[in-house]
């Protein structure tokens, strides 16, 4: 019951947190408005007369001051209305929703590799600080880091579509709508076409969490538990993932939560050079063609994201941690 | 029984063969798709490129600029206020209903509705169907580009888009920033129909079984449009064989692209100028036509069409491209230095004097390395520059306050003619005509205003073409602006796919005659 009541607590004043967040940044958002650009001139001609112009301006409410501009958002979005999309000429939040799927695909398939390539390379370099390998491994994550997106993808498209012709060079390739969800993943042609930019996406994440799989492996290692399992005689791979790894998670989690915010800008970059129809690109969209209503909806969005991934982040130390409690969580 | 089983084989094969030499499709990636199905939302290239697909006009430009009869398949002028053209029998629009007369007088008062097209038909009074197939477009006065106009005329089904949609609200409805019944449903008489849309991702489009023009060579059945924003991307989508056809072609890869087997790449110099504009208003010593004579011999415009754009731009002297009536091919751009420096001297600038200029960064080719190259060349001759660029989504905010004294502009005629050059870039502002709307150099010269506004009467090709001329001779002899170039547009497609004869320098591909090999 007590458990019960703290959850309640828990996730009430992580909805107040979410809506404060979001509230923060349409304030922000509105009142760098008019530095966005004048949307106007991405919707009508270079030649239309400036009377015809005005005439718009007002009939979208963008010759009022940014205070009246917000009033009026908040009014409509207490009914569920955040705007309309001068370009997709639907609602924003529809139009966000439709291109979620894309991105969180996108995502999850850099947040596999780096799973499967980080953990195993970050356990080797911690147990074996002075192999060959290890020192490679090291040396390439540098290499990796300091590569930006942008070339990586390029890189990437120019050996594997234009050179050897095996993978696509952009686009999302043929997807499967669910209903509620526009997917990939269950073609073969959709597979493909996510390759290229899960790798791109993954190679600047990888980097940091080889090392960072390493440090908590070597902080680990060096404690009296795991001496004392070894000591006893088990072996040594049950050490490094049944105890130490364990533990060493922990930080993993937590900085991986932190670095949401990190994927969410390297998601832009890499959709853009694969044109993949997702939230990212949407947003560089909107950004280059002042879709004012679709930026502001978007970083609603993303606040909100950051919200319930930390969330997810601060539950996820508490089944790992006992130690962690939903009272502190909060 | 046995023979007709083969006799059906035979049919089969015949007909898969038949099918397999006809029926193309095209892949096509560009940077940006359009936002409406709808021809009279907006004024931009990107409608103009879609309602040569979905609809056809009533008469259009060739290769040479000339113009070509689709629709209308003649005309002539009754008398100085009116021409009558003759539409073609029995063309079909995408709904099946047979085009007419009353079709055009519709479009054209939809048009006449439009924000962004109604000034363009300012000169008109309005069209009237004389029978069924004979319609005449009445001017105000008499006015030489009907023609031009013309092709701006894409008839629309009148039936199709008359009633309400299943919101109640009208079908024939413009609406500019939101949906609307003409932004996503089409019906035109024009080669290719819509099958699949997902705005940003894809456009389908099918040939229309029942298009009119069945002397046009044009066997793709099937197009596919794909935005790829990235040139990068886009580039490496056409040389790993994704996509057929890309525009534009960044200049960087031209040279990849023309030194691959795989592709054939054909540029043309666009008829849009590119120039800066000299603020005589904020900096007085720009009302000195010496000092305005000495920034156009100190800029090296060849230089940058050759290093910077890599042979992808024309140098200018002038305002109108070569084509235009207005080309005077005498005007050549100036550069010589020390000319430049002695013009300085004496207008009394010999120490020079500091400025500001802005320029784009993501509106025209080299925008932003264009501007560098200009501020470093009149630092030669004591002009110190201080250059901001910045995207062109805040530019013509600043643009429009005249925020520097040196500001960028390129410029592209709607009427494919010369004197909308002057009337939107030099003539003296003002509020209420809208004339030098874009004249954010404050230049001012009475002879260019009363000039330009006689060729707009004028019906007389030659003396107008004279006119037109010694306009260009004025502004160049007063060094109105700083012209740079006429950027060259950019296709490359795969080799199978024939696109020298569709695509033409208004930048408007005619898909429906493209053949694919």
């Amino acid at each position: 019951m007590k458990a019960l009541a703290s959850g309640a607590a828990f996730i009430g004043h992580r909805l107040i947190q979410a809506m404060l967040v979001m509230l923060t940044i349409l304030v922000i958002a509105f009142a760098v408005r008019a530095a966005l650009g004048d949307p106007l001139r991405e919707i009508m001609g270079e030649a239309v007369p400036v009377a015809e112009r005005a005439k718009l301006a007002q009939e979208l409410g963008l010759d009022k001051p940014w205070p009246v501009q917000l009033a009026r958002y908040l009014g409509g979005a207490a009914t569920g209305d955040l705007g309309t999309s001068y370009i997709y000429k639907r609602s924003t939040v529809a139009v966000i929703l439709a291109k979620f799927p894309a991105s969180f695909e996108l995502v999850l398939g850099a947040g596999l590799i780096v799973l499967l390539l980080a953990v195993p390379a970050g356990i080797y370099c911690a147990v074996r600080p002075d192999a060959l390998g290890a020192r490679l491994i090291l040396g390439l994550s540098v290499l990796g880091i300091s590569i930006p997106v942008f070339l990586t993808g390029i890189f990437l498209i120019t050996i594997f579509s234009v050179w050897l012709n095996w993978l696509p060079a952009f686009g999302r390739g043929e997807t499967v709508d669910l209903g509620f969800w526009d997917t990939g993943l269950l073609t073969r042609d959709g597979l493909a076409h996510l390759i290229l930019p899960a790798i791109t996406l993954s190679s600047i994440m990888l980097p940091l969490f080889i090392r960072l799989v390493r440090g908590a492996m070597l902080d680990e290692l060096g404690q009296d538990y795991v001496r004392t399992a070894r000591a006893k005689g088990a072996r040594p791979l049950r050490v490094w993932l049944r105890h130490a790894l364990r533990n060493a998670l922990l930080p993993l989690v937590a900085v991986g939560g932190l670095q949401a915010g990190t994927l969410i800008a390297y998601t832009l970059l890499t959709e853009t050079v694969f044109q993949w129809p997702g939230m990212g690109f949407l947003f560089l969209e909107a950004v280059t063609r002042s879709d004012i209503p679709l930026i502001t909806t978007y970083l609603v969005f993303v606040g909100l994201l950051f919200v319930i991934v930390n969330t997810l982040v601060d539950v996820l130390s508490l089944t790992l941690d006992p130690r962690v409690s939903l009272e502190g969580a909060r | 029984m046995r023979s007709s089983i083969t006799l059906s084989l035979v049919a089969l094969l015949a007909f898969g063969l038949m099918a397999g030499a006809e029926a193309k499709t095209l892949r096509m990636a560009y940077d940006a798709d359009p936002t409406s199905l709808d021809p009279h939302e907006q004024l931009s290239g990107a409608t103009l490129q879609l309602s040569h697909l979905l609809f056809d006009p009533l008469v259009r430009f060739r290769q040479d600029m000339s113009l070509e009869p689709r629709l209308a398949k003649s005309w002539e002028q009754l008398d100085d206020r009116t021409t009558r053209f003759h539409l073609l029998d029995g063309v079909k629009f995408h709904s099946g209903r047979t085009l007419s007369a009353q079709d055009v007088v519709w479009t054209f008062n939809r048009l006449k509705q439009s924000p962004d097209f109604k000034a363009l038909f300012e000169p008109f009074e309005g069209a009237r169907a004389i029978d069924d197939l004979t319609v005449d477009l009445i001017t105000k006065g008499p006015y030489p580009l009907v023609l031009n106009l013309a092709t701006y005329i894409f008839p629309m089904d009148r039936q199709f888009y008359t009633g309400e949609d299943e919101r109640g609200r009208a079908k024939d409805q413009i609406v500019k920033h939101g949906a609307s019944f003409a932004s996503s449903n089409a019906s035109g008489t024009g080669p290719f129909t819509v099958t699949e849309r997902e705005q940003g991702v894809r456009l389908e489009l099918n040939r229309f079984a029942d298009y009119w023009d069945k002397e046009s060579p044009g066997n793709v059945e099937r197009i596919v449009l794909t935005p790829i924003k990235e040139a990068a991307t886009r580039v490496a989508a056409l040389l790993a064989g994704d996509v057929d056809f890309i525009t534009p072609v960044p200049p960087t890869d031209l040279a990849r692209i023309k030194d691959n087997d795989c592709c054939t790449l054909v540029t043309m110099p666009s008829p849009r100028i590119l120039m800066f504009q000299l603020n005589q208003e904020r900096v007085p010593a720009f009302k000195d036509p010496r000092v305005r004579l000495a920034i156009n011999y100190a800029v090296n415009r060849e230089g940058i069409a050759e290093k910077i754009m890599r042979g992808l731009a024309t140098a200018a002297g002038q305002f109108s491209p070569d084509g235009y009536a207005g080309y005077d091919p005498a005007l050549t751009p100036r550069f010589d230095v020390a000319k430049a420096k002695a013009l300085m001297k004496e207008a009394g600038y010999e120490d020079g004097f500091s400025v500001t200029m802005m320029a784009p960064n993501n509106r025209y080719i080299g925008d932003q390395r264009i501007a560098e190259a200009v501020a470093a060349m009149l630092a030669k001759i004591g002009i110190k520059v201080d250059l901001e660029t910045m995207p062109k989504a805040q530019y013509w905010q600043r643009f429009d306050e005249r925020a520097a004294d040196i500001m960028m502009i390129g410029w592209q005629s709607d009427t494919q003619d010369s004197a909308n050059f002057y009337e939107f870039l030099v003539m003296t502002p003002d509020q209420e005509t809208g004339y030098g709307q874009y004249n954010a150099g404050n230049y001012s010269n009475s002879e260019v205003d009363r000039l330009t506004l006689e060729t707009q009467t004028m019906t007389d090709e030659k003396a107008r073409a004279e006119v037109l001329r010694k306009i260009e001779r004025i502004l160049y002899d007063d060094a109105a602006v700083l012209p740079l170039q006429w950027p060259h547009l950019s296709w490359a497609a795969r080799r199978n796919v024939r696109i020298e004869p569709v695509v033409n320098v208004i930048d408007m591909p005619y898909l429906g005659d493209l053949v694919i090999d």
